[in-house]
């Protein structure tokens, strides 16, 4: 039951604050900020819209990391045979359990 | 998958068009296999049911004894000249909309399905289902969009029927046109002709016209900023035949049911696979964002100013620039090719290597929520 | 598209796959389920099955709301509709889906005032704008969204609206998944966990998961990248011998969930003792009605329901499949007498579920497959 598209908040409508006017590449879609009413979005945010309704502000942030954090597979790799190439190999390193945002010691 | 045999005499094929006008001795024994027990929207849909429809109800009693590919216009052949016949209904709510209206349809709707039977249209006529209570001006502005499109298809309107009918019988009005063109020299539309490695091509952006409609129901809170393409595609496959006409096999013009439906017919018709290169297909962004809002797929949208095109490789290049040259065909795209496999079907492939199976449509494209 | 299209880079998506199989590696046959019905729709549509190695196998898992629901509920409500000046509204998923006596689509075709809505505040709209007509809203779907739901009656009631009912068939992911979990015929490894059912219940009810039965679940976005990082994380986890709840869906999907919509589903529904899944049986505890202080809205309440039972044909393997001991191919109807036009069990009647996607989808590239072999 997931269909649910970002939409970038265009404009909050002065006469109710829980109707905003949101963007999905140029169509616009009025939907209802009521289950946000605690982390209230302001026009320019990213929410998560469910049949009319935002349920999620999107952390642009967290979005980064993401990507940040897929783009590094496979570099992980390469520092690895790197590493080993230094004659560190009596060190067990086990890359599956690597936080990548920790740097290779 | 059809016998060449039996392709051979269906419609479209050089020589042999005149057996259609002899009545088969056996149209009484034809059997009717449409087994539904009324008739839904599904019917009308452009999909499988619509599909089902005619191949199993219209064609055996109507058509005689060979189903064959069902095509947009059939060919008969009067005193030697070869002549393209077809007729349409345009049912349409709102009647008009960003980028057109029902009238505007009514003729290039009609213009197009002789277009891509390889045929200039020339004459057309048309009937009127009016509803009671029409205002005047509703269908005076109609009629005026009417001249206009005929206008600058460069087609005559020739005669036409009216009809009125009580209030809350018809939503409106309901047009119907029927066209005849002259068959250009030099092409022959075959699905059997179809072979693998032969090239798909696509004339502009899908989904800008269903998605319009869909958008000017106000029963949707979208807006956005899209318009009908509705347009004669005459020009365009004018421009295709003379760089291309030997290399074409088959052209269509995906209406209801979109891109995905036409090619599945084709695909069972020919028997071959449709393999489309999801990159190649080309999508307005703002028909894309509508269609993830509302869980559509693009490609069984429809649309009323593109066309396909099946062209064997040795012309495909030629016919692909000629076509981006002309005005209006920018935006034409190779988007895949013919492959044995998977037989009858119609295969979307993406750049990363995940590929899917594109139905025909099931019934109205209904809005996914889920 | 932003946030969608960063996350379909096909040299990303390379990326993880090559990751995957590395992990994966070739020894070992790993069994992951994919919860919820977006999920399953988004494997298909992405073709994410050409992408992962031979040895890992998603199954599908019940998290279709559609699917899930039995025939005598659509009966129910299209017998509400049947009353005169009633507008039957619900979201086009709906639409299809096969009662005893034909569909929504069906019965509009044969007069009765049907209607598609894209939210529940649409159908409250429709009785605004309807006030000699009676709106009775038919509610599906997981947590996602019933708090929309529910805030459309605490609106509705905060107007004085009067017209407005709403026929409830909202579920609980929970009980499905432990229904999974209890099943004998089970074997899984991992959990791709609901996106966004979380977003509602945020990842602490999937912690009995981990603890008490030793299944890592990550729980997914929807897009290609996400569901394949999501593999990533589990299969780091298997190698490991781990066992936890994991969040690849951050960016989407808070830990604590969403207070508000947990505030607004409280005020407006309670658990039923029990609800009958179509396929799994009777689960207790694991589907919403609404309660006294909302009664008004309840249709169930203002309308005499038939409340009968409708079993599916006995040679439908819905159950086995929706499990996930089956696929789709090898229940016996598929593809003869089920099909997507003539669906006799729920798992082909929704896009998302799994026969119909399957069908759809797949199963004449399997068809490919072996005469290309």
């Amino acid at each position: 039951m997931c269909l649910a598209i970002p939409g970038k908040i265009v404009e909050i409508s002065s006469e109710n604050q829980d109707s905003a006017l949101v963007e999905v590449i140029g169509v616009r879609r009025r939907i209802d900020l009521g289950l946000l009413q605690d982390d209230k979005p302001a026009a320019g945010d990213w929410v998560l819209v469910h049949v009319g309704f935002a349920m999620s502000k999107i952390s642009e942030q967290d979005a980064a990391d993401q990507m940040n954090t897929l783009r590094m597979l496979g570099e992980i790799d390469g520092a690895m045979q790197e590493v080993q190439g230094y004659g560190l190999e009596d060190r067990e390193i086990d890359a599956s359990r690597l936080d990548y945002k920790e740097p290779i010691q | 998958m059809r016998r060449l045999s039996q392709l051979r005499t269906s419609q479209g094929s050089n020589g042999d068009s005149d057996r259609l006008m002899a009545a088969p001795a056996t149209f009484s024994d034809v059997p009717v296999r449409f087994r539904d027990s009324q008739i839904e929207m599904a019917h009308g849909a452009g999909g499988k049911a619509s599909r089902k429809l005619v191949e199993g109800l219209f064609a055996p009693l109507l058509f005689g004894t060979f189903p064959g590919p069902l095509s947009d216009a059939a060919h008969v052949e009067i005193n030697g000249t070869k002549i393209a016949i077809t007729t349409d209904s345009f049912v349409v709510k709102p009647l008009s909309f960003p980028g057109g209206s029902i009238g505007e349809l009514a003729v290039n709707g009609t213009v197009n399905d002789l277009a891509v039977s390889g045929a200039k249209a020339e004459a057309l006529v048309v009937s009127f289902v009016l509803e009671a209570g029409l205002p005047t001006s509703v269908l005076e502005a109609e009629v005026r969009a009417m001249a206009k499109a005929a206008r600058d298809a460069g087609v005559r309107i020739a005669a036409g029927d009216t009809k009125v009918v009580e209030h809350g019988k018809a939503d409106q009005m309901y047009v119907t046109t029927t066209g005849i063109g002259r068959l250009l020299p030099g092409v022959t539309i075959n699905p059997g002709s179809v072979r693998v490695g032969d090239r798909i091509l696509l004339s502009g952006p899908v989904g800008d016209h269903g998605v319009t409609i869909l958008l000017a129901r106000s029963e949707l809170d979208l807006e956005a900023d899209l318009r009908s393409d509705t347009r004669s595609v005459f020009p365009l496959v004018e421009t295709l035949v003379k760089a291309a006409g030997p290399g074409i096999r088959w052209m269509r013009d995906p209406t209801r049911g979109g891109a995905a439906t036409s090619l599945n017919e084709l695909a069972r018709d020919c028997g071959l696979g449709m393999v489309l290169f999801e990159d190649q297909v080309p999508v307005r962004d703002i028909v894309r964002g509508a269609c993830e809002l509302l869980g559509l797929d693009p490609l069984h949208i429809a649309n009323e100013g593109q066309f396909l095109a099946v062209v064997s490789p040795e012309y495909a290049d030629a016919a692909i620039n000629a076509i981006n040259l002309a005005p209006g065909g920018s935006e034409a795209q190779v988007i895949g090719e013919v492959r044995e496999q998977p037989a009858g079907t119609v295969l979307v492939t993406t750049l990363y290597g995940g590929s899917r199976i594109v139905d025909m449509l099931v019934g109205d494209p209904l809005p996914r929520i889920c | 598209m932003r946030f969608v299209d960063e996350f379909r880079q096909p040299g990303l998506i390379s990326k993880t796959a090559d990751e995957i199989r590395r992990l994966a590696g070739t020894e070992r046959h790993y069994r992951m389920m994919e919860v919820c019905g977006g999920h399953t729709h988004a494997i298909y549509r992405f073709g994410m099955k050409d992408i992962l190695p031979e040895n890992i196998e998603l199954i599908h898992g019940p998290g279709c709301p559609v699917c899930v629901l039995p025939m005598g509920r659509i009966d129910d409500g299209l017998a509400i509709a049947r009353q005169p000046g009633v507008i039957f509204a619900a979201f086009g998923d709906m639409m299809r889906v096969p009662g005893t006596q034909g569909s929504p689509l069906e019965h509009k075709a044969r007069g009765m005032d049907v209607r598609i809505v894209y939210s529940p505040s649409d159908a409250l709209k429709l009785a605004r704008l309807n006030p000699d007509k009676h709106v009775m809203f038919f509610a599906i779907g997981f947590e996602t969204t019933a708090p929309s739901t529910a805030l459309t009656m605490i609106r509705a009631q905060a107007e004085g609206i009067r017209n407005f009912s709403v026929f409830c068939n909202h579920v609980t992911i929970i009980p499905a998944i432990r229904a999974i979990l209890d099943s004998p015929d089970m074997r899984l490894d991992a959990f791709i966990g609901p996106g966004h059912v979380s977003t509602v219940i945020g990842c602490r009810p999937y912690e009995w998961i981990a603890h008490n039965e030793h299944k890592p679940i990550v729980v997914s976005g929807f897009e290609p990248l996400d569901m394949l990082q999501s593999i990533v994380m589990l299969l780091r986890q298997l190698k490991a011998g781990e066992a936890k709840v994991e969040n690849q869906y951050k960016r989407v999907v808070p830990w604590e969930g969403n207070r508000a919509a947990l505030r607004a589903m409280a005020d407006v529904f309670q658990l039923r003792p029990y609800f009958e899944w179509r396929g799994l049986g009777f689960i207790s505890q694991s589907a919403l009605r609404i309660n006294d202080k909302y009664a008004e809205f309840d249709a169930e309440q203002r309308f005499v329901v038939p409340g009968i039972r409708v079993t599916d044909p006995k040679a439908a393997q819905c159950g086995e499949v929706l499990k996930g001991v089956l696929k789709p191919h090898q229940c016996k109807l598929f593809g003869r007498e089920c099909t997507p036009e003539h669906p006799v069990g729920a798992l082909m009647v929704s896009t998302e579920g799994s026969c119909a996607a399957y069908h759809s989808y797949e199963h004449r590239k399997a068809a490919m497959v072996t005469l290309t072999a």
